[in-house]
């Protein structure tokens, strides 16, 4: 850990030349590693080893007490989860189908709005401010908030409802319905997040075009789809994975509203609920582990696909 | 382009809905936090209650709260500053020496889930006696102000034009000497964005504290569930708890804006 506390910026008075110390010199000349170095050992300390070590975790039968002896069992782990259809494909099909629907909602809503947003218009910092908000309030908080306003028999959502002549909805504590209502508080919460980062997208893009399309008579659609879209893919793409990242790891809004192993019949149990209650919950560390490797690789190969994709189109 | 009177309409019409729809559930948090627990349960008293400052009393007095806030602060505080000192000056040498892998090595902190990440240091840090103290907390919440920082000050620096830095150098300065008096100052707004952003997540993180705080070092977020217990939850409790937590944090966006969305969007326009 010494290298994490090397001094960065104690570097001699400047503007030494003849008189400079021999310290000053080494360091300057070092100066790339020397300043990369202890982010570089701390990310190997905290990040790489732990990660390295939930590899070699995943081989054994780790459990019960963190003290206790493991022996090495190979790729059994593997085996036993990925045979699991009783929590495991559950927990996949679930983080699959809340980062799926939650992105697509997120995208067109956010586009949605990015492009109302796009030219100046009176009170515009106002509904800045707005979409700012959700952004930024803790997510834990806001899983509690919902949790009010969906309860079944107290909430203001099912008072709104009956107002339009419908009836009451089980929202968080339905056995069907829990996920969709976790999806909604996330598509809430994350697509002001989508219109920011559109918005600086839109932003960007040179009016020359858009006049261009305007001035050979094509529609308003035509001009979206056919000039504005493919500009702004990129940063569609980089929307997407941000957002996609996290989508794929929710915890705290799972958690908040349904509680250890996302609910009773684990409702609402993804990858990440599902690896964080093997852990802390069950202490079985071996197959958590395998879990979490897991989870790791379908992360990996999201991004990759996503990455490969943003390439071809920034060529 | 100047818009068309029908689509003016249009958009102010939607956009008051996306706005009605952002801010509603937030006052509703914030409305029934100065409520009696009975008058939340009497949905005739939805709009038109007489407020109460019990709920805020039973938190910040008898739920120990302000032990807890001060404890979010000085977590988000210390992680946010030591990941700055780490990741400054990382970001700078990425950036001007364009160490690819080495930023990419660091940005996976960000793809990482941090459960993979919990069960090796409980392992680690509770065989050293240390899962309950600050030292612990802090660490765990830099893994995820490093990467953020180093990511958005590497974008920051790669906007940053080389050639002040040389005149520097002509002057007689050091590379460090031309780092620390001609760059840094020169980097306020990107340290300003990337430490707002760091203590934002800091603030809002679970996960970690769930797992590494203890009964003392609980951080707000944990803190929460304090009001939700097996059998009832004391909803005025909950939803007072919820605003101390998130009130502040939207306050001081409010104020710091615009840094926030330029942290937020860093590097979403360029390739």
């Amino acid at each position: 850990m010494s290298a994490v506390t090397t001094p960065v910026t104690r570097s001699p008075q400047a503007g030494a030349g003849p008189a400079e110390s021999g310290w000053s010199r080494w360091a300057n000349a070092h100066r790339k590693w020397l300043f990369a170095a202890p982010a570089m050992a701390f990310v190997a300390v905290l990040i790489i080893f732990p990660v390295a070590w939930t590899g070699y975790l995943s081989l054994t039968d780790a459990e019960g007490s963190v003290r206790a002896e493991s022996e090495f069992i190979g790729f059994q782990n593997y085996l036993d989860v990925l045979a699991d259809t009783d929590r495991f494909w559950p927990a996949v099909w679930r983080t699959v189908l809340f980062t799926g629907v939650v992105l697509a909602v997120e995208v067109a809503l956010g586009m949605a709005i990015a492009l109302l947003l796009w030219r100046p218009f009176r009170g515009e910092r106002w509904v800045r401010v707005a979409i700012l908000l959700p952004l930024v309030a803790t997510p834990v908080a806001v899983g509690m908030m919902w949790r009010l306003i969906f309860d079944p028999t107290i909430g203001m959502a099912n008072q709104v409802l009956s107002w339009v002549g419908i009836g009451p909805q089980p929202w968080l504590s339905g056995q069907s319905s829990a996920l969709p209502t976790t999806m909604f508080i996330d598509i809430w919460q994350w697509t002001p997040m989508v219109v920011l980062i559109l918005l600086a997208g839109l932003t960007s893009l040179s009016d020359e075009p858009q006049e261009a399309a305007l001035i050979d008579g094509a529609s308003t659609w035509q001009r979206f789809r056919h000039v504005t879209l493919p500009l702004l893919m990129p940063t569609v793409i980089v929307a997407i994975l941000l957002r996609g990242i996290d989508a794929l790891k929710t915890f705290d809004i799972l958690y908040a509203t349904k509680g250890r192993g996302g609910g009773s019949f684990h409702e609402v149990e993804t990858l990440n609920v599902y690896a964080y209650g093997l852990s802390f919950d069950y202490n079985d560390y071996g197959v958590s582990s395998t879990v979490l490797i897991i989870f790791f690789l379908i992360i990996i190969g999201v991004m990759w696909a996503l990455t490969y994709r943003k390439k071809g189109l920034d060529r | 382009m100047k818009p068309s009177k029908p689509f003016t309409v249009f958009r102010a019409v939607a956009l008051a809905v996306v706005v009605l729809a952002l801010i509603a559930p937030l006052l509703w948090m914030i409305a029934a936090s100065f409520k009696t627990n009975v008058d939340i349960y009497d949905t005739g008293k939805a709009f038109v209650f007489s407020p109460t400052l019990d709920n805020y009393d039973n938190v910040l007095q008898r739920a120990n709260y302000v032990q807890f806030i001060g404890n979010s602060l000085w977590v988000a505080f210390a992680a946010t500053l030591l990941s700055l000192v780490l990741g400054v000056p990382a970001a700078y040498s990425m950036s001007r020496f364009n160490m690819k892998k080495s930023a990419l090595v660091v940005l996976m902190a960000r793809i990482i889930p941090g459960v993979s990440l919990l069960v090796p240091w409980y392992y680690v840090f509770s065989n050293l006696q240390m899962v309950g103290g600050y030292t612990v907390l802090i660490l765990s919440h830099m893994f995820v102000s490093l990467p953020l920082i180093v990511y958005i000050m590497m974008g920051f620096f790669d906007s940053l034009p080389e050639d002040l830095e040389e005149a520097a150098l002509v002057d007689g300065l050091t590379h460090i000497g031309a780092f620390r008096r001609i760059t840094l100052p020169l980097s306020v707004p990107g340290i300003a964005t990337a430490g707002i952003l760091s203590f934002i997540f800091s603030w809002n993180n679970f996960m970690f504290a769930l797992v590494l705080s203890g009964a003392d070092t609980k951080t707000l977020p944990v803190a929460i569930f304090d009001f939700v217990g097996y059998a009832s939850i004391d909803w005025g409790g909950l939803m007072a708890a919820a605003t101390v937590v998130t009130l502040p944090i939207m306050v001081i966006a409010l104020f710091v804006q615009k840094y926030i969305v330029s942290g937020l969007t860093a590097g979403a326009t360029k390739g």
